[in-house]
């Protein structure tokens, strides 16, 4: 047993989670084609949830704040972006790259906008009054998430709507006998920038430093000068507008949106984090690749343990390791 | 000197007053359910009735935790629906009789009670706002399973099925010189009134339990959980083990109540046991009536759903006043009132934490 922890460590200790859950598929699914395509999907949507579940995890971190209606975001931004891309209807369908691309960075960038500045009322309105108190907090972070359900619902009605996706994401790309939505690869880059992004800001720049330091001790950094409350306020917009642009590319993923996304995806979120451990992008990662993968693998193999296969892996997880994969906090 | 003593007694007798008012307003209600087929005979008055009935006990059993232990759970809906699930299947299967009600709620309860053990010993080490995390999932989780099993539970349409004899609106309980339903006040002495009753003694045994249970030894400890974990287990109390044992005994009674909940509706479904909506119900009422006390639960209940019956008529009158005025309308649709519920929601956590109980008794509840 200890011989093989060593060697376990050494290959990259729980890094190696997805990969061993993609052998494990590989050998449960038998085709090579339909395995490739599920893993292609399965790292997109991981990377899709990242966007929406890094901000939560290093707010938790960083001010110990809980945001049960982080999710709001993602839905008013996959809602935005939906209104957008109608909005842009002949970009949209055009032959052209550069008019398809203008429509789809306008949608993200009017969802990522709309994150940043509901961020930013949000936490002064909502999470400023209730700083420590865990209770409050849990409480009045799920009454917004209520109101902000029922404002979508108001606005946008209750049945689903449909999302166009640009002309040139449409397609797919074949290799052999393998076939892989043109969409889902957009998906994995952009979040691909976007972890990298984060990475660098966090661990090569001053402001990074402060929000690593914050997260490990808060007083401390406190009583050096710093003032992590507005530090705090930064990352909480970023987290939100992170979570918006998740949701933008959710709905182009899914095709078809209603009000209820936003639950949805908070349970997924959820798993997530607590997969993950509380605090740390690295873990968000992991944490966020492993149900991606393990959704689309269950969902090919059972369909109706889907949901139910990721509940699993969390206790199974928890069990392992009671704060999660990679905590930045206990 | 003389200053504050004299405000400590006015404060003293403002409590007094407090809690007078209190126990008035609770015997009033205690009252109107006990007599409710004789005051209020028409249908959905009675289904009003029971609903109180059983939201009493359910609130009151979700205060043993939030308020009286200070864990945040979301899955109190998911041992509600295994409770009301497992009577329904059972009555279903079997067709109506005891014997079904009593395998199909041990069922349930047993089932709840294993998997209330495991949630709480698995995530209650860990911090409180964990635990509402992963409680959240779970029931979700288990939402999605019953509307996914839909051979055995009927999926979104639930299931229908009949009830012991005795409970059906034909059995005459009390019968006239003529054969017919004898009628008491206007009430009919059917097989619903006996229905009813079974509801609200199942109710009143519940209650009074949790009532044993909070005065008890183990209320106390739990109170001191709540106010310094550290503390409590500094003082030699496995701190573990009792949140797991009260989140047990919680999930029991909330099984227990989706018991009552399936005899007394005769169907069982996700919107009636197991959906969201009811935990965001409970959570209000909680949170209305006052968190850490018992009475809070009576009160919230009632206040609730007397609210949720007739807050959506008003709705409907003002949405026809503003029809001018755009996005107003849609706002004010009856549809949306889970909008204004939300708002008042998150207005009464500012400012009234300690609810109306908590308010009225002037102690101030816990902070």
């Amino acid at each position: 047993m200890e011989s093989f922890n060593s060697v376990f460590e050494r290959f990259g200790g729980i890094n190696l989670l997805p990969a061993i859950l993609a052998l494990i598929a590989f050998v449960l699914i038998g085709s090579p084609s339909t395995w490739v395509t599920l893993t292609v999907a399965g790292l997109a949507m991981g990377m899709m949830i990242f966007l929406m579940a890094s901000g939560l995890s290093l707010v938790f971190g960083l001010m110990d704040v809980l945001n049960f209606g982080h999710s709001a975001f993602v839905s008013f931004g996959a809602f935005i972006a939906a209104s957008v891309l109608a909005a842009l209807a002949a970009w949209v369908a055009a032959d052209s790259v550069i008019l398809n691309l203008a429509a789809l960075f306008l949608a993200i960038a009017a969802a990522a906008l709309f994150g940043l500045i509901a961020g930013w009322a949000f936490e002064k309105v909502i999470i400023k009054p209730v700083y420590r108190d865990h209770l409050r907090q849990i409480l009045i972070t799920m009454g917004a998430l209520i109101v902000a359900e029922q404002i979508i619902l108001a606005i946008w009605g209750g049945s689903p709507i449909s999302v166009p996706r640009p002309h040139f994401l449409s397609g797919s790309l074949i290799i052999g006998d393998v076939s892989i939505e043109l969409y889902r690869l957009f998906a994995f880059a952009l979040g691909l920038v976007a972890y990298v992004a984060l990475y660098v800001i966090l661990n090569r720049t001053r402001v990074g430093l402060l929000v690593r330091a914050g997260v490990e001790n808060r007083e401390m950094v406190e009583a050096l000068g710093f003032r992590i409350d507005r530090l705090f306020v930064g990352v909480f917009v970023l987290g939100s507008a992170l979570a918006a642009i998740g949701g933008a590319m959710w709905a182009g993923y899914e095709t078809l949106i209603t009000a209820a996304i936003g639950s949805e995806m908070m349970i997924i979120v959820f798993i997530v984090i607590i997969i993950g451990g509380l605090g740390s992008i690295e873990g968000s990662l992991l944490g966020a690749l492993m149900v991606g993968l393990m959704g689309n693998y269950v969902a090919f193999l059972a369909p109706k343990m889907a949901l139910a296969s990721n509940m699993i892996l969390m206790m199974a997880i928890l069990l392992w390791r009671p704060y999660g994969l990679r905590p930045a906090v206990k | 000197m003389s200053d504050i003593a004299i405000d400590t007694t006015t404060d003293a007798a403002r409590g007094r007053t407090g809690r007078l008012i209190v126990y008035a307003i609770i015997g009033v209600i205690g009252i109107c359910l006990f007599l409710a087929p004789f005051l209020f005979p028409d249908v959905r008055s009675q289904e009003v009735a029971a609903r109180i009935c059983i939201f009493i006990v359910l609130v009151a059993s979700y205060d043993l935790l939030i308020g009286y232990t200070g864990i945040v759970s979301f899955a109190h809906t998911m041992f509600f629906g295994l409770g009301a699930y497992g009577t329904a299947i059972a009555l279903k299967l079997m067709g109506p009789g005891w014997d079904a009600i009593l395998l199909g709620g041990a069922l349930g309860l047993i089932v709840s009670l294993i998997l209330a053990a495991l949630v709480g010993l698995l995530s209650l080490r860990v911090k409180a706002i964990f635990f509402a995390m992963v409680t959240l999932a779970a029931a979700s989780v288990m939402a999605v399973m019953a509307s996914q099993f839909s051979d055995f539970t009927g999926g979104e349409d639930g299931i229908i099925y009949k009830v012991p004899k005795l409970f059906s609106p034909a059995t005459k309980l009390l019968t006239d010189e003529d054969g017919k339903v004898l009628r008491i006040f206007g009430a009919k002495a059917n097989g619903k009134m006996a229905a009813y009753y079974f509801v609200f003694f199942g109710s009143l045994v519940l209650y009074l339990i949790m009532l044993r249970i909070v005065a008890s030894p183990l209320g106390t400890v739990l109170e001191a959980i709540r106010e310094n974990e550290m503390r409590a287990e500094a003082l030699g109390y496995r701190v573990v083990l009792y949140r797991t044992a009260i989140f047990c005994i919680a999930a029991l009674i909330a099984a227990a109540a989706g018991i009552l909940r399936a005899v007394w509706l005769k169907y069982t479904g996700p919107e009636t046991s197991l959906s969201f909506a009811i935990m965001i119900d409970i959570l209000l009422m909680v949170v209305i009536g006052g968190m850490g006390t018992m009475t809070g639960a009576i009160i919230g209940a009632t206040l609730m759903s007397l609210a949720q019956f007739y807050l959506k008529d008003l709705m409907e009158v003002a949405s026809e006043a503003t029809a001018g005025i755009p996005l107003l309308p849609d706002l004010l649709a009856p549809d949306r009132w889970l909008l204004w519920l939300g708002v008042l929601f998150i207005l009464l956590v500012y400012f009234f934490p300690a609810g109306i109980v908590g308010t009225l008794n002037k102690k101030g509840g816990h902070p």
